[in-house]
């Protein structure tokens, strides 16, 4: 247990650097490009004076590094800071935002996975079948196919033309979910409430926009999982158990998708990055009150503190995913220990 | 990799024994990048010849009716500005090529040398150079062309170059890794040996061996960079109206979706992903010809 604290640790400290690189890069980025969030404030026809006057209040007049310098020691003391546009801190919208995303994506993961393993197991069992093609251009076309474009037929399909499912937002308008949302995550808190209509209309509304994220990312779980699947079918125990006279079935999924799923676990860690791009997309398609749409949002109104802030929350959000998933590994893998 | 490998020949086959033998090996394999090079070419042939295709301009705003679904004198349709549908597809197609292509050869252009020195060289310009490039592709690239999208402004340069900076370190990851194993080999030791000078090794000894798992991921690179492009001028980020562009009208018909104005949406989508997928085909096939254990995990 001690060495598994150790190794949480330097994991997370490892993390440091890797958030500290990408803020660096953002914060440059943000200012050495034209357009400022006075500029997107007061409009292009402001008196001089007037903007001279806004920047000076924002800290913005002052050298970069001096910009730069102040941020990282504001973040030292675990503060985003404040917004640039409105009088919020930082830390509000996205803490608003973020179970919104979180929500999303882990849902879009059950998904992803609930297809994508069972079909690439199924692939590599049927190995050079009419089925195994099928399967395996199943998984080419779903990872060609652009998200927000599954999200646009989807809705037109099942929300516009079959009327099943509501195309847009986390709720229905009959439903104030402020009345018992406490950690922002609507299935959580409606349960916890005990309001079962209300936790329905809020699954609802999670359905289309999660098999659209879930559908896309099938395909790398296809490939990952028939590729590892092959490899472990050639292996000696799967022989073993084969000439035990374990039934093929058993031998297929019990012996070897177990074992398949290790590497498919690992790849996860690096999956969950291109989910969170998906999201964004997904969020912008389905009106998702998300931290993606807070993110593009203030890209537009310039508002610098936010835009660091959800990228700092989008890194850790991917370091800490990346933890879990090697911890996952040692529990599903007995060979592994830290 | 053992390091008793024999160096690939991967290099020399000549392009009718390549299929040849390719046929005879991958039996049903080969499938695959047939298919892909197939939808390229057309795609390709569309880019370069649009009036073969349409006789409207995609900037017609009198093309036909506003709105208007498929008919015979406008196969898909118009939109919202009377412009026929088929028409923006065609020459919407120069657009992401272009804009993808360039990305991807820039992204390459700058990964591949950076990989093949840090790899080679070591040492601490090595350790920075990669947790730097490592930090950048473990995000979520997309955010980062979003934001550099967003702060480039709209326009076609600055699209390639939002979308060309996150697939850097796609490059740079995968030649480091090779130059780490080969620059090991008995052969290089050998040039060392004979009095190679450092910069011979790298161009003559390290990097021909190199490119050819780069021609995959190439191939499969510009898959990644269609969609970020479209994805970034979904978002609006992208080109300045004008330009006929796939993202941008998906965007445009998603306004009138609601109203079950299906072919606005149906098409660039159907496009976007047509392309994708001809570049991954391609790209696989490709694997599976030139270093078939590079996509299994």
């Amino acid at each position: 247990m001690r060495h598994l604290l150790s190794y949480v640790i330097t994991r997370l400290v490892l993390a440091v650097p890797m958030v500290f690189i990408l803020l660096t890069l953002v914060f440059v980025v943000l200012r050495v490009m034209p357009g400022d969030p006075v500029g997107a404030m007061l409009g292009g026809h402001a008196p001089q004076k007037v903007i001279d006057q806004k920047k000076e209040e924002l800290g913005l007049n002052k050298p970069i590094t001096v910009q730069y310098v102040e941020y990282l020691g504001q973040l030292l003391r675990l503060d985003l800071g404040e917004s640039m546009i409105f009088k919020q801190k930082v830390s509000q919208p996205i803490v608003e935002k973020l179970p919104a995303t979180i929500e999303l994506t882990l849902a879009g993961l059950l998904v992803s996975l609930g297809i994508g393993v069972p079909l690439g197991a199924y692939a590599a069992q049927r190995r050079r079948t009419g089925r195994d093609y099928a399967a395996r251009l199943y998984a080419n076309i779903a990872y060609c196919i652009p998200v927000f474009w599954m999200g646009l037929m989807f809705q037109l399909i099942f929300g516009v033309w079959l009327g099943w499912f509501p195309i847009a937002g986390r709720t229905g308008a009959r439903v104030d979910v402020s009345l018992f949302s406490r950690t922002g995550f609507y299935l959580f808190d409606t349960l916890r409430a005990g309001n079962i209509g209300a936790f329905v209309d809020v699954l609802w509304h999670l359905v289309l926009p999660a098999v659209t994220l879930g559908v896309v990312l099938s395909g790398i779980f296809v490939r990952l999982t028939r590729a590892n699947m092959l490899d472990v079918l050639k292996s000696d125990y799967i022989l073993a158990a084969r000439a035990r006279g374990i039934p093929e079935r058993r031998v297929v999924y019990s012996h070897g998708l177990r074992n398949a799923l290790i590497p498919v676990v690992t790849m996860l860690g690096l999956q969950f990055s291109l989910l969170l791009a998906g999201a964004i997309l997904t969020e912008s398609t389905f009106s998702w009150p998300g931290m993606g749409r807070l993110l593009l949002e203030r890209i537009y109104l310039r508002d610098y503190p936010v835009i660091q802030g959800v990228i700092i929350v989008y890194t850790l959000f991917v370091s800490v995913v990346s933890l879990l998933v090697d911890l996952l590994y040692a529990a599903i893998d007995p060979r592994v220990k830290y | 990799m053992g390091n008793q490998q024999p160096p690939r020949r991967l290099l020399r086959f000549s392009p009718a024994a390549g299929i040849a033998s390719l046929i005879r090996k991958y039996g049903g394999e080969w499938w695959i990048l047939t298919a892909g090079a197939l939808i390229i070419v057309f795609i390709v042939f569309m880019t370069a010849f649009p009036r073969v295709f349409t006789r409207y301009s995609p900037l017609d705003q009198e093309a036909g009716g506003q709105m208007t679904a498929p008919s015979r004198a406008h196969i898909m349709g118009t939109d919202n500005l009377s412009r026929d549908v088929w028409a923006r597809v065609v020459y919407g197609a120069q657009t992401i090529l272009g804009v993808a292509l360039a990305a991807a050869l820039m992204s390459a252009l700058i990964g591949i040398p950076l990989g093949l020195l840090s790899g080679f060289a070591g040492g601490i310009f090595d350790r920075i150079l990669s947790l730097v490039m490592d930090s950048v592709y473990s995000f979520p690239g997309l955010i980062l062309a979003i934001a550099f999208a967003a702060m480039l402004g709209p326009g076609v340069i600055n699209i390639t170059l939002a979308v060309a900076v996150v697939y850097i370190p796609t490059y740079f990851r995968l030649v480091r890794g090779q130059t780490l194993s080969i620059k090991e080999e008995v052969y290089v030791e050998a040039a060392r040996a004979i009095g190679a000078r450092r910069p011979t090794i790298l161009s003559r000894y390290v990097f021909p061996n190199v490119i050819a798992t780069v021609v995959v991921i190439f191939s499969l690179n510009i898959a990644d960079a269609i969609m970020t492009e479209a994805a970034l001028s979904y978002i609006g980020l992208g080109l300045p109206a004008g330009i006929p562009d796939w993202g941008m009208d998906l965007s445009m018909g998603k306004k009138f979706l609601p109203s079950g104005m299906w072919w606005m949406i149906t098409f660039p989508g159907l496009m976007i992903m047509l392309l994708a997928l001809g570049f991954t085909m391609l790209g696989e096939g490709l694997a599976e010809v030139l270093n078939p254990r590079l996509l299994e995990k």
